[in-house]
């Protein structure tokens, strides 16, 4: 499962995903981040069964943590199942049935943001956070 | 003794319709039926093959006559929701064009919305200007409008339908914003269009069914066939149809605007025809498979119209997903959607079997010999050679950051072509890149310790609209002009552009 970790960079420069490696044990991906001098953003994948685990983990070290669940939203009457999304996402999140009807594979998605900028229909968006 | 049936006239196939016994399929049924059946077979039990395709078409548009105002205008300048439509007809009739651009909201609205909007329901505001006359005195209308408040909304498309569209891909090394869709570099995946042995010409290539007067189903409502496209181009396998019906029958379902981004506004027409099975070649040509139609992959990464293609694929290899390229297993994904396509052929076949449609044969025959051919250009555009600074000004790549600050001084420009001592481009310094080297001393103090490696370039023969596209998308001021052996010929920065603003180029 994916996880959104936000964290405060003002009080030093502690490496608190490589800390949660260590003290859990459990190996960590990092698929996209953004850290500049004050704050920073990391999209993690773990194993679902580690998700208590690795959040408490970040959480003692101060970070916020979510869950990132079916994040990209998808408006059935917008959407005419042309396929442009396919291709262009690194995730392949897209897909087609047996019908040519489009599947969104949501828990895959690392929010890169492309498909939401490429759809034709702009059908495609970004769900509200909870 | 089975007496074997070469041909069926339309009007053996008219009257089945009429009596609800004719056997209508949609050509994705075809290949099937005719491998079951026989060519023979198929002749005997299928009456009537329908199609259908679900894609971006540009080339589509409405006249629209909005009836007379009082006092009465001569519209000369008219704006739907602020997307200027054809004005240049009669008093109150305008074209709308499905790519023209909002005046306001550019990208995200255009043509192809208002006609969406008014097939929806919605209201549209229209304005329009004028001179005025002594038989229209009036200068200025801004109205609202729904589409059953216009006597005609005709939809008109000169070019739809195409028999086949190239895939796309792009190898250079960024992004590329299409119309043929988001083009990931280095060929990282592969776009396409149309919807492969579902389409209307490829089901009749000789267009021996297809013409001027038979019926198709354009965005929902029941319309017609004027003949050929524009830009029909048959003998090359491309050929495109001129299509029309009412805007007041169609449905937002398979009429839709959408928005290609960093390219422009388009509309997603569904378009449909149904073809009466006369003889055995109707019925051959009915049976066609994906695997049958093939196409060119086109690399979009060369600006030229003549674009090289890197390899032959059928519908069938576009569909499956995945297409080798150069050794590698490449994605692909259509634009055009095959669901709603095969709606458009299913609703055909309940139209043909209530008799919704009349069935004719052609009655102006398309040409299938000709070939579009490229436009004839009287003047040659600007070319980088005619307006680049010959004076070059580059320094090796071994010597001192201190010298290169004094050639860009010397030179008076902010860009120095690193090279080196072959005389080959290596590399590019700027003043800003010799600043930050002064202000943050490092271990830097060769020009090869701060230069950008990367350098994008042209060349002499270059349109220099290809060379500005190159300086706005990588945000740069300056391109080093090379040679074949990369050697350095001259500089084109933004300072050479002026010279196209009062000189020749622009008169």
């Amino acid at each position: 499962m994916k996880l959104i970790v936000t964290f405060s960079r003002k009080a030093g420069k502690k490496p608190i995903i490589a800390q949660v490696v260590r003290d859990t044990g459990v190996l960590i991906n990092v698929e996209r981040a953004q850290i500049d001098s004050s704050e920073g953003e990391a999209l993690i994948d773990i194993p679902d069964e580690a998700c208590t685990v690795v959040k408490e983990g970040l959480s003692r070290l101060g970070a916020s943590v979510r869950v990132l669940e079916d994040i990209i939203s998808l408006d059935e009457s917008r959407c005419i199942d042309c396929g442009a999304c396919i291709s262009i996402c690194p995730q392949e999140v897209f897909s087609f049935d047996e019908n040519w009807k489009l599947v969104v594979n949501g828990e895959r998605c690392v929010l890169c943001g492309r498909c939401i900028e490429i759809c034709p229909q702009r059908a495609l968006s970004q769900k509200e956070e909870v | 003794m089975k007496i074997s049936v070469m041909e069926k006239t339309i009007d053996l196939i008219r009257e089945r319709i009429r009596d609800g016994n004719a056997r209508v399929v949609t050509a994705e049924e075809m290949p099937v039926i005719v491998e079951e059946l026989g060519e023979e077979g198929a002749l005997r039990e299928i009456d009537v093959v329908t199609t259908g395709t679900f894609g971006a078409m540009c080339s589509s548009g409405a006249f629209l006559n909005f009836g007379h105002a009082d006092p009465p205008i001569r519209m000369e300048r008219v704006w739907l929701n602020d997307v200027e439509a054809y004005g240049g007809i009669a008093a109150v009739d305008a074209y709308i064009g499905a790519t023209q651009k909002s005046a306001t909201r550019e990208a995200h609205y255009g043509g192809a919305h208002v006609m969406e909007d008014f097939v929806s329901g919605k209201t549209v505001e229209l304005r329009a200007l004028s001179t005025g006359t002594d038989c229209y005195p009036r200068r200025t209308i801004t109205t609202e409008l729904l589409l059953e408040n216009l006597n005609e909304a005709t939809m008109v498309n000169p070019r739809n339908g195409y028999q086949r569209y190239n895939a796309a891909t792009n190898s250079t090394d960024r992004t590329l914003s299409t119309y043929m869709g988001m083009l990931l570099p280095n060929c990282g995946n592969i776009t396409f269009s149309g919807s492969g042995l579902l389409n209307p010409i490829t089901n009749d290539p000789e267009f021996r069914l297809i013409g001027g007067g038979v019926p198709a189903f354009l965005c929902g409502a029941p319309g017609m066939v004027i003949g050929q496209g524009t830009q029909h181009s048959p003998a090359g396998g491309f050929g495109t149809l001129m299509v029309t019906a009412d805007m007041k029958k169609m449905s937002q379902d398979f009429l839709r605007a959408a928005t290609m981004t960093g390219y422009g506004v388009t509309l997603y027409v569904g378009l449909g025809i149904p073809l009466p099975v006369l003889d055995l070649e109707t019925v051959r040509s009915t049976a066609v498979r994906d695997e049958d139609i093939t196409v060119d992959i086109i690399d979009y990464g060369i600006p030229s119209r003549d674009r090289p293609s890197l390899r032959k694929v059928s519908y069938a290899d576009l569909k499956s997903g995945c297409v080798e390229l150069n050794g590698e297993e490449i994605r692909t994904s259509p634009l055009s959607s095959y669901r709603r396509a095969r709606e458009v052929a299913f609703t055909l076949k309940a139209w043909v079997e209530e008799g919704k449609l009349d069935l004719v044969l052609p009655t102006r025959k398309i040409d299938t010999t000709i070939k579009a051919h490229p436009m004839r250009e009287t003047a040659q555009g600007p070319r980088v050679l005619d307006i680049m600074d010959r004076r070059v000004f580059s320094i090796g790549q071994d010597e001192e950051i201190r010298s290169a600050a004094q050639k860009l001084l010397k030179g008076e420009t902010n860009h120095l072509p690193v090279i080196d001592s072959s005389g080959k481009l290596v590399g590019i310094v700027t003043t800003y890149d010799i600043s930050k080297a002064v202000v943050n001393p490092g271990k830097a103090n060769r020009v090869k310790d701060i230069m950008k490696k990367r350098v994008i370039t042209t060349t002499m023969e270059e349109p220099v609209d290809i060379a500005v596209r190159k300086l706005e998308k990588h945000n740069i001021s300056a391109l080093p002009v090379v040679d074949r052996e990369l050697r350095v010929i001259g500089m084109l920065t933004a300072m050479n552009l002026g010279k196209l603003f009062g000189g020749r180029w622009l008169k």
